[in-house]
């Protein structure tokens, strides 16, 4: 019978399907942050309990390190704390980890897919909901709290109800100066932050077809913010040549067989899915959000909506609300909204080809008066390769910060924040009331329009800026 | 994991749509590696506000928080449901959830109760009226009612979960029982480890 990808993947790790309860699914990667692990482990402590596979867990510092030079302590003592306890944790429990400063650290959801070790047909889970993001890969990735992160640490597996399966498939070619980031805020506005809520999504189609793996990364990290748990790319020749030559994979005859068997991770040609959503790529534009939730999404070219222009009741609260919080006005246009921070970074838009798309637009200008502007690399591979590419030179001779890994401005959680009133032009994935800051307004973009809009102190395109 | 069979509190209307976990539990709080005292950051970006329900002193002491569609969206924090319960809360009724929210929540014993749009409209209604007003949720009957109106609806809970809530019962401890499953899986996978990547101090070979 015909299986889509996600039902191939399902298969593959069942361990046990008793009757009346759910499926319990084998774990092949572990994926851990100082965040959400530190109440994992000394709930296996308290039990008396052991890491099952150590070799199947990896650990990485990223949400609370800062990103100022690494020579400069952590000042934070609770951040320092919490830092210290996933390295302790890990070595008492026998998992590598990598802490802040090391050559392999960066964001967890940068590292995997870089390192090698995020391959096709996995199922990886972390502490993390932005977790989706290796479903690029062909894997089965979703994000779990830290009750699950105890109970993967302790078994290797987790209880799981099968979710449903959604095609959104993209057809065409996006217009040029359209990116992974907005096909993605695209999806997300037109399924709102609920319309994946069960399911698994299944990117494809030609626009898909032809995105990078970073690109792929970009649309898959923010299938959370349609509620969806895991977004999922079929393997391709693109994903194969990502992996060739990383450290997480092995080379040569030995490699060529893995990748054989990858590319059978792809739905058959006549499976079925639950749903689908159909979107024409060709009709897309530069987006950016005006809200606080990841749908409420407008065209860069377009104005801040009305309550009025929404029919139900709870919508046009929930607008209104936004309105405020944002320090908005219904029919100003997005182009004449200045902005205070730029933040280039984060799992959805740090890694190389975000920091190449953003160099080429920097390149040559520079950064408005008035006008913050962060480059945070999501690794230190990354990071380096960019210094060897000479784009760090490029961004600071725009006038842009270059900065140590991390998650940086993405949540608020380290040095890096929006103060009150503070508006972003954010590469990151979220823009909820807060995230950045307490009473920070967040715009969610894509990279290209985030430096843009660095250079011109209000949102915009690189098409404005001339030669 | 402590067993839940009925509850009986009073219930606070939040009369929000989309309150993600940033919202439950601000990020500033994730730094602790406690897993107690999270209470007093629940909805603190929302608490300095007078207004707000919480500091409405007619809902002090209410168990039950009853919240508008797509509850608990967004980030994974389980910190969210850690908030909720070390407040006192001890169910959430609302007409959709994020996935990973309820999962977490199910983990803790916090009850979820996904009602239709409109019942939890009309609840809404009938504790504003009267927040003195009692609500119970029936984990065994999978029935939420009130009783001075007579205003009763029926949920519904995956079985497992609803057992799991009635026996108290820890997932590790369960998943354990299968054991020879997992080791029997582990020998015929075909997929890699991470055995001979790295050495001791996590750099690639």
């Amino acid at each position: 019978m015909a299986r889509t990808l996600y039902e191939k993947l399902w298969d593959e790790h069942v361990v046990a399907s008793p009757e009346g309860e759910p499926t319990l699914l084998y774990i092949d990667l572990h994926l851990v942050h100082e965040v959400t692990s530190p109440q994992a482990f000394d709930g296996l402590r308290l039990n008396g309990r052991t890491v099952r596979r150590p070799d199947r867990t990896l650990a990485t510092a990223d949400h609370n390190v800062p990103t100022d030079p690494i020579s400069t302590p952590v000042k934070d003592p609770i951040s320092k704390r919490q830092l210290e306890a996933l390295e302790e944790n890990c070595h008492e429990f026998g998992i590598t980890v990598f802490p802040r400063g090391h050559e392999n650290q960066g964001i967890v959801h940068v590292i995997g897919p870089e390192l090698g070790v995020t391959q096709p047909g996995m199922t990886i889970v972390c502490g993390d909901s932005h977790t989706s993001t290796h479903g690029a890969f062909g894997s089965l990735a979703f994000g779990i709290g830290t009750s699950e992160v105890e109970h993967v640490l302790a078994t290797q597996t987790l209880p799981q109800q099968k979710a449903k399966t959604m095609a959104i498939t993209v057809t065409g070619q996006p217009p040029s100066g359209v990116t992974a980031k907005d096909i993605v805020l695209a999806i997300v506005a037109k399924l709102g932050t609920g319309g994946g809520a069960g399911y698994v999504l299944e990117y494809r189609g030609e626009a898909i077809e032809q995105l990078s793996m970073e690109g792929r990364m970009t649309v898959c990290n923010m299938s959370i913010e349609a509620g969806a748990r895991a977004g999922l790319v079929a393997v391709d020749e693109t994903t194969i040549d990502y992996l060739r030559g990383r450290p997480g994979v092995p080379s040569g005859e030995e490699f060529e067989q893995l990748a054989e068997r990858w590319r059978g991770y792809i739905s058959d040609a006549d499976a079925t899915f639950d749903a689908e959503l159909v979107l024409d790529a060709s009709t897309l534009v530069p987006y950016l959000t005006w809200g606080t939730n990841p749908a409420q999404v407008v065209a860069l070219s377009g104005v801040v909506p009305s309550p009025e222009d929404f029919d139900d009741h709870d919508q046009r609260e929930a607008v209104t609300r936004s309105l405020a919080y944002m320090g908005l006005t219904p029919g100003t246009p997005m182009r004449d909204i200045p902005i205070d921070i730029v933040f280039l970074g984060s799992c959805t838009n740090s890694r190389i080809e975000d920091l190449r798309a953003g160099a080429q637009v920097a390149r040559g200008h520079h950064v408005a008066a008035n006008v913050r502007a962060l480059v945070v690399p999501g690794s230190h591979r990354v990071k380096r390769q960019a210094e060897e590419e000479g784009l760090d030179q490029i961004f600071l001779d725009a006038g842009f910060e270059w900065r140590e890994p991390g998650c940086s401005m993405c949540l608020g959680m380290n040095p890096d924040q929006l103060s009150a009133g503070q508006r972003s032009a954010s590469t990151s994935n979220r823009n909820f009331e807060g995230r950045q800051g307490r009473g920070g307004r967040t715009h969610l973009v894509s990279p290209v329009v985030a430096v843009a809009s660095a250079l011109l102190g209000r949102f915009a395109s690189p098409d404005e800026l001339g030669a | 994991m402590r067993a839940v069979r009925i509850l009986e509190g009073r219930a606070v209307p939040l009369e929000r749509s989309d309150v993600d976990t940033d919202q439950i539990i601000p990020s500033d709080w994730l730094k602790r590696v406690e897993r107690t005292g999270f209470g007093r950051g629940l909805f603190s970006e929302w608490r300095d506000d007078p207004d707000f329900v919480l500091n409405n002193q007619s809902y002090v002491g209410a168990t039950i928080l009853v919240a508008g569609p797509r509850f608990g969206t967004g980030s994974s924090r389980e910190h969210a449901v850690w908030a909720l319960m070390d407040f006192g809360f001890e169910a959430i009724i609302a007409p959709s959830f994020g996935d990973i929210f309820r999962n977490n929540a199910s983990k803790q014993g916090l009850v979820i109760v996904q009602l239709p749009h409109e019942d939890v409209e009309e609840l809404t209604q009938i504790i504003k009226q009267a927040p003195s007003r009692l609500v119970i949720v029936d984990v065994e009957h999978l029935r939420v009612e009130v009783p001075e109106t007579g205003w009763q609806r029926d949920f519904t809970l995956d079985a497992m979960t609803r057992e799991r809530l009635l026996n108290g019962w820890d997932d590790i401890g369960l998943t354990l029982r299968r054991e020879a499953s997992i080791t029997a899986y582990e020998r015929t996978s075909r997929t890699p480890s991470l055995v001979g990547i790295f050495d001791d101090n996590g750099h690639a070979r």
